[in-house]
């Protein structure tokens, strides 16, 4: 909660000068106004429902929607506890009952004195310091009670690189110096761009083979071709840095370290596909990095980056932050662009696609933070040089997210492919303390296991899926043979059920089932029949929910399922 | 079917034309191929929420929802495949563990269709609520809810441009919602009956309806309503 001082302009100020924008500012104004008051009252909503006509039934279902609204009062200080699967491996659980030993708070309370409300959440994006907490806007890393108390400011993520090419400016720069970012190329690609022009910028993505790095791996370039050819207008670019995948943390170490190279991505795309308005839209656990990417915006305008006529060009380009709220579903691209308009993000069926119906229904192209990361390598060093990183069917380099029992966690930029064993145990410094390997955890909860029969994979798109696996967002989390893999199943379980939109059923009833079959196993009281139980609930949610997020819900479960069946017979152990 | 463009498409192994602009959902029930649905209804828009009517298509790697895919040249569907039944079976369960589906007769007849073992998820959560009674003209008992959303729907754009409900709260917490929970009376609820109308479930319900289920005779009933207005005027 910020000190009334800290305000310049009242509330109600506030409200009025969002006013004629309507209800795409509905969470930006929940979102302020939590922040103020540390909830949103029935007479504040109702004020906010007024000034930007949203029904007030529709705000308490966009309150209640997101993790980060409260509609009664919390505390002075709201620490956020993660309870993912990294950090639940390492030690998560323990620092929830020192909390409750030292400040006598259990989740979802205030403490005695009301000064502190303590709030379990998921993946927070700190993973490689694990345990890990927020505490109002700042990140504490290796978390106690001591430095919760008292953050101590020091979070910082490792990055490793034989060939820095993504994150060459990474620790070398002023984050948010423009001056630093000029003076190491940056700007070089979109200035290159702007001399190539639309088509050739798009000819180019496509012979570099780009694939999106958000976890799909979806050609970049057929989502600009589509949008550059699409008749609606206006036309927007979207930057997704809604990053919540547990094990993810690389857009977060990008925005914080080369923001500039961000926003050097989304104008060079913005001018390919004719697009005059930008939305980067950063998740609501990352406000370091939102204040980080507004400086960065205001010095772009300053200086002719952004705005009219941009570098003497015929390119006019806005572009505009905007926080999430708490919410894992408004990674995927239509519960986003939903989220943007002032709704539940909730994904919409597909067809039509984001590249003629996505934002406010218009033509548009949304990527994620590493791969408009990408689009300013390409454009500066060029389609052959590109190329020479990554293999044929995975261009580029790649970034790897290396968290849990491993000597060395952190951020790994890999330009020529290794394989999963020689990111462990060569770049990583091995299993910590020596200690045997249990288990990999490949993609984030929407991966999949693997087990140290197959560390031999090699870190590619093409050799991932040829042996059934995937690099999702490339979060690798280790877990070694001290890890109490049946609570990494139940951590995974209540991630999805706590995430799941509720829209449809199969994630909606899916996710909650899985989940309560998942406790049951943790608390080695499976019942007959319950694996069958699980492969049936994730069968269903793969086969037949509506967006990515169902569709993966199970993946993880399932490919546990099969390393090690003994563990979900019911009964058995 | 007019002179419109005609697709052709093949329904579990018979070759058929269907006008352009059909859904799924249209053509096999067209050719008297049975198709379950839950969420489904002619006066509320489609939203693919139940993925009850879903069919295996091939080439597609998930199931799609018949109700809002849209007929394609040469699609090969599968209405009731392994894939297909599986899903319908589960998603009816896991339904049945959450929600009373005791006033749902549709829903009870699609458990016996597709072998759906009401007993299948022991110690689930279920959807529990109390009985809220705060309007003279219907009650809601979201025990029953299933969250088809066609309430919210008739409330809304779809129907009654009213707004008095939306949904609240996220995955299997999701609840139909008022402004801060206030009582219908309290919101911008015009009582219309629209969203008893389009309820499958009973868990909106007229008044008169759930006083007769109640056992009381239509004399009861018209000394209860009047008893309770009564008491509401004096509160």
């Amino acid at each position: 909660m910020k000190a009334s001082g800290d305000n310049p302009i009242s509330y109600e100020s506030f409200l009025q000068q969002i006013a004629n924008r309507g209800r795409t500012m509905l969470l930006p104004a929940l979102l302020e106004a939590q922040a103020r008051y540390g909830h949103i009252s029935p007479e504040v909503a109702g004020a906010i429902g007024a000034a930007l006509c949203v029904p007030l039934a529709d705000i308490t279902g966009v309150i209640e929607f997101y993790g980060m609204l409260y509609d009664r009062p919390t505390a002075e200080t709201i620490i956020r506890v993660c309870t993912s699967p990294t950090c639940s491996s390492q030690g998560a659980q323990t620092l929830l009952k020192e909390l409750d030993q030292s400040l006598v708070v259990t989740p979802g309370h205030a403490t005695p004195d009301g000064k502190h409300y303590l709030e379990k959440t998921e993946c927070l994006g700190l993973c490689d310091q694990a345990p890990t907490a927020l505490v109002d806007l700042a990140a504490v890393g290796r978390a106690n009670s001591a430095r919760i108390l008292n953050p101590p400011g020091d979070f910082h993520t490792a990055i490793y690189a034989d060939t820095p090419v993504i994150t060459r400016r990474c620790g070398k720069v002023e984050p948010t110096s423009l001056a630093n970012f000029l003076a190491h190329e940056g700007f070089a690609g979109f200035h290159n761009a702007l001399k190539l022009g639309a088509e050739e910028i798009c000819s180019r993505v496509k012979d570099s083979g780009l694939l999106g790095r958000g976890g799909a791996a979806f050609s970049t370039d057929i989502k600009w071709e589509g949008a550059a050819s699409a008749s609606g207008k206006p036309k927007y670019i979207v930057c997704n840095a809604d990053e919540s995948e547990p094990g993810t943390f690389k857009d977060r170490v990008l925005l914080e370290n080369d923001p500039f190279a961000i926003l050097e991505g989304m104008l060079i795309a913005g001018f390919a596909i004719g697009a005059e308005k930008g939305f980067i839209y950063i998740r609501g656990e990352y406000p370091r990095v939102q204040q980080i990417f507004q400086q960065v915006i205001d010095a772009a305008y300053e200086n002719g980056y952004l705005g009219e006529d941009i570098q003497g060009a015929e390119f006019n380009f806005d572009v505009e932050l905007r926080s999430g709220g708490g919410a894992y579903i408004c990674g995927e691209e239509t519960a986003l662009f939903e989220s943007i308009e002032g709704k539940r993000g909730y994904p919409r069926l597909k067809p039509p696609f984001p590249t003629t119906h996505g934002l406010y229904q218009k033509p548009t192209v949304i990527n994620n933070v590493e791969t408009f990361a990408n689009v300013g390598v390409i454009m500066r060093i060029g389609v052959e040089a590109y190329r020479a990183y990554g293999s044929p069917g995975s261009s580029g380099p790649w970034l790897f997210c290396l968290s849990g029992d491993v000597e060395n966690p952190g951020l790994y930029e890999i330009t020529q492919p290794i394989t999963l064993r020689e990111l462990i145990y060569e770049r990583g410094g091995g299993v910590r303390d020596n200690a045997d390997l249990q288990a990999v955890l490949l993609g984030g909860a929407a991966g999949k296991f693997v087990s140290p029969a197959n560390l031999d994979v090699r870190l590619t798109q093409e050799d991932t899926r040829a042996a059934g696996l995937g690099l999702g967002s490339g979060a690798v989390v280790v877990l070694s043979e001290h890890a109490d893999l049946r609570q990494t199943f139940a951590d995974l379980g209540h991630f999805f059920a706590h995430e799941s939109c509720g829209k449809c059923y199969p994630c909606q009833l899916g996710s909650q089932r899985q989940s309560e079959i998942l406790d049951r196993v943790a608390n080695h009281e499976a019942l007959p029949g319950d694996l069958e139980r699980l492969q049936d609930v994730g069968w269903t949610m793969t086969d037949a929910s509506l967006c990515g997020l169902g569709q993966t819900a199970a993946s993880a479960v399932l490919s546990a399922i099969e390393l090690w069946p003994d563990i979900f017979q019911g009964g058995a152990l | 079917m007019g002179s419109a463009k005609e697709i052709s498409l093949t329904l579990d192994g018979k070759a058929v034309k269907v006008p352009a602009g059909w859904t799924l959902l249209q053509a096999l029930e067209h050719f008297e191929i049975k198709i379950p649905v839950i969420c489904f209804h002619g006066a509320t828009t489609p939203e693919g929420i139940c993925r009850q009517c879903v069919v295996e298509v091939e080439g597609r790697r998930t199931l799609l929802p018949a109700c809002v895919t849209l007929v394609g040249e040469d699609m090969v569907v599968h209405s009731a495949s392994e894939r297909v039944l599986r899903a319908r079976r589960t998603i009816l369960e896991m339904l049945h563990a959450s929600s009373d589906l005791s006033q749902s007769p549709e829903l009870q007849e699609q458990m016996a269709t597709y072998n759906a073992d009401p007993e299948r998820f022991p110690q689930a959560r279920r959807r529990s609520a109390e009985v809220l009674d705060d309007n003279p003209f219907y009650v809601r008992d979201y025990e029953k809810c299933i969250l088809c959303w066609r309430c919210v729907q008739a409330c809304g754009d779809d129907l009654q441009f009213t707004y008095a409900l939306a949904l609240g709260g996220r995955g299997h917490e999701t609840h139909i919602a008022t402004f801060f929970d206030a009582p219908l009376p309290e919101t911008t609820c015009v009582f219309c009956g629209n969203c008893v109308a389009v309820c499958p479930t009973g868990a909106l319900r007229s008044k008169t309806e759930f006083f007769l289920e109640q056992g009381m005779d239509y004399d009861q009933i018209r000394i209860e309503k009047r008893k309770s207005r009564r008491d509401r005027g004096q509160s």
